[in-house]
């Protein structure tokens, strides 16, 4: 899946431009996302990374138009040539399932306590397929078989609550797969399961994605997730990426000093006992209330007055293929990042 | 399943057990002697003394339970002494009206209940929304009384399309007799739709807040869909919890509006037997009533089940 670093040249299947996202609040209106860019190519794999609060969630929502009611969204979201945001009902009904996807970060919540799992299936099936009752059936089975379900014809008369989160969480990926379509978004699908089910799961979406050569987005507040299963990688911070590489270049260089943080907030096997994870102090900034400088100034130990004063815009200077918006990046080989420093 | 319905059904039995007690209690203890009352007050003391031993008015509060309970688990509850009239028949001649009324009610009740509180959830906010709304407190501020009077006046009085009175026999004439329930049963549901509308409208609005509502939609399901399937199923417990109310208390009949309509149904009985102090009927009446109540609520648990598998299964 890694490897390619630049190349694939093909048209973008979804392209966000200038995406932002606003919400009412009885404090003002929050920005959750603000003016965010990307693009992604058939078959190709994003991973969306940053701490809960970032903006994440509310982009994917932007993208699969599931913004709540009262939200705002502004710029474009490009899929397939069609822009999404101004897609009459029917026509957006229809490029759900088929070509547009998701499984959601929660199993528990995600399915419906009252409907089985094969009526859940098999409606997804009849409203694009066309299948009759008896053919969906067959398929749904086929389709829990495949996401690694045992004695999946007894699962299809089973209610969510009889199934483990591990399990639920690959009924929803066979519901997300059952129309083929041409992007997943996975929004943390694995924050809500065990630890030892983790990696099955993100295993499974990997395999899928590859054997189906679906384009698919992964969001996670893990930059450990998305190392080995990304083609790219963007950074997320208030609500703006801040950082974005294809996964390699990133591994090996980054340039953000929040990319450095959060990496460093991952625990590894080889810390002596005993010491305190290298958490990132502070906290993101209020998003009623947007600074006028970096908005990661106030947590970085590299800012400097300039920081405090004006936004350093997401720009490629290098030319690498991989932007990022700071006065003061990292250079060189990976730094140790203490979370000690003011 | 099984094991839901027994250990309902297990809590049932004391549930009726106590209703026959205060059913019994209330009767025997209101003011007023029933031989005296039966005899009139020509009575001599020895004839009072009499009927009493006779109808074991004299024996101890707790024998006289047991005597009467035990003639009524044998289908027993005693005649009018006025009519001669058995309890069980009057009840059962009254019931079919009573019966007739509640469903008719309820079923219009319901149809014009959930398709306004689903118009509602959806459009919640919206100024449709804060009409139907008002609408609906406004109406539930109509005493049942009024509104009846109001139909009477509008649909048999100024157009004539429909009796005010006239109530036959189903099986006499069943178009005469469904004609006659029109304007009681409308009168009945526009005291119920808008407290079924109320509770199925904030039940959906949360429902379309679940995750699994933003799945179905992700999933590409028709509007319909998933509103009918994915949210009406889960946010109807409330609704049929105060449907089951509504049945309840309308199984003891609806004595205002059969009054005015003229239906001679299980609440104009009632009234009857408390206005001619006739504790037997009375006392028959009360128990049959309570009795039904229990069994409606019975009822909607088992519904619950039906309609939440996770109940069922006995995980909530």
């Amino acid at each position: 899946m890694s490897g390619v670093v630049s190349g694939a040249v093909s048209a973008p299947l979804l392209s966000v431009e200038g995406v932002a996202v606003e919400l009412p609040t009885p404090r003002g209106r929050l920005r959750a996302v603000d003016k965010v860019d990307l693009a992604l190519a058939p078959g190709r794999t994003l991973g969306i990374v940053g701490e809960s609060g970032c903006g994440k969630t509310m982009l994917s929502r932007a993208i699969l138009q599931l913004l709540p009611k009262r939200a705002r969204l502004e710029g474009r979201v490009m899929f397939g040539g069609r822009d999404l945001a101004t897609l009459d009902p029917e026509s957006l009904r229809r490029l759900r399932g088929p070509e547009l996807a998701v499984v959601f970060q929660d199993p528990m919540t995600s399915l419906n306590p009252v409907l089985t799992i094969g009526t859940q299936i098999i409606e997804t099936l009849q409203a694009h397929l066309g299948m009759d009752a008896t053919t969906a059936f067959k398929r749904g089975t086929e389709l829990l078989a495949a996401v690694g379900i045992p004695a999946p014809g007894q699962r299809m008369r089973q209610y969510p609550h009889q199934l483990s989160g591990g399990m639920r969480q690959r009924v929803a990926i066979a519901i997300a797969l059952s129309c083929e379509p041409k992007l997943l978004v996975a929004d943390e699908p694995t924050t809500a399961l065990d630890v030892t089910v983790q990696a099955q799961i993100l295993d499974l979406l990997a395999r899928e994605q590859q054997r189906r050569h679906m384009a698919m987005i992964l969001i996670t507040h893990d930059l450990g997730v998305v190392a080995g299963r990304t083609d790219e990688v963007a950074v997320m911070y208030a609500g703006r990426i801040v950082e974005r590489a294809p996964t390699p270049a990133l591994f090996a260089r980054m340039r953000m000093p929040y990319t450095e943080a959060l990496l460093a907030a991952i625990p590894k096997l080889d810390s002596a006992p005993h010491t305190a994870l290298p958490a990132i102090p502070g906290r993101p900034p209020d998003p009623t209330r947007p600074l006028p400088g970096c908005s990661f100034a106030p947590r970085c130990r590299y800012a400097d007055e300039l920081c405090g004063r004006a936004k350093p815009a997401l720009e490629d200077p290098d030319d690498a293929g991989a932007p990022y918006a700071c006065w003061h990046p990292i250079s060189g080989a990976r730094t140790s990042w203490s979370a000690s420093s003011p | 399943m099984a094991k839901f319905v027994g250990q309902r059904l297990a809590y049932l039995l004391p549930v009726l057990l106590a209703v026959s007690l205060l059913t019994f209690l209330i009767a025997s203890l209101l003011p007023g002697d029933l031989a005296y009352t039966i005899l009139g007050d020509q009575a001599t003391p020895e004839k009072l003394a009499a009927l009493r031993a006779q109808m074991g008015l004299d024996l101890p509060i707790w024998q006289r339970y047991g005597l009467w309970l035990w003639d009524v688990l044998h289908g027993d509850l005693g005649r009018s002494f006025r009519t001669g009239e058995t309890v069980v028949n009057a009840v059962l001649d009254r019931l079919p009206v009573s019966l007739e009324l509640m469903v008719l009610a309820e079923l219009i009740g319901l149809a014009i209940g959930i398709p306004l509180a689903i118009l509602c959830a959806v459009k919640s906010g919206s100024a449709t929304d804060r009409f139907l709304t008002g609408l609906a407190f406004g109406n539930l501020s109509l005493p049942s009384f009024l509104v009846a009077i109001l139909l009477i006046f509008l649909f048999a009085v100024q157009l004539n399309w429909l009796p005010a009175t006239g109530w036959v026999p189903f099986g006499e004439d069943p178009l005469v007799n469904l004609r006659s329930f029109v304007l009681p049963a409308l009168t009945l549901a526009f005291a119920e739709w808008p407290a079924l509308m109320r509770v199925l409208r904030s039940d959906m609005i949360a429902t379309l807040q679940e995750d699994y509502i933003a799945m179905a939609r992700a999933k590409g399901l028709r509007p319909a869909r998933i509103l009918l399937v994915h949210a009406l199923k889960p946010s109807s417990l409330t609704l049929v919890t105060v449907t089951g109310i509504n049945i309840g208390r309308l199984i003891g009949g609806a004595v205002i509006v059969e009054s005015i309509f003229a239906l001679p149904g299980i609440g104009r009985l009632l009234v009857g037997a408390i206005q001619a102090r006739d504790f037997i009927i009375l006392q028959g009446v009360v128990l049959f009533v309570a009795t039904g109540f229990v069994l409606v609520n019975f009822i909607v648990d088992m519904l619950y089940a039906v309609l939440d598998p996770r109940i069922r299964h006995g995980r909530a």
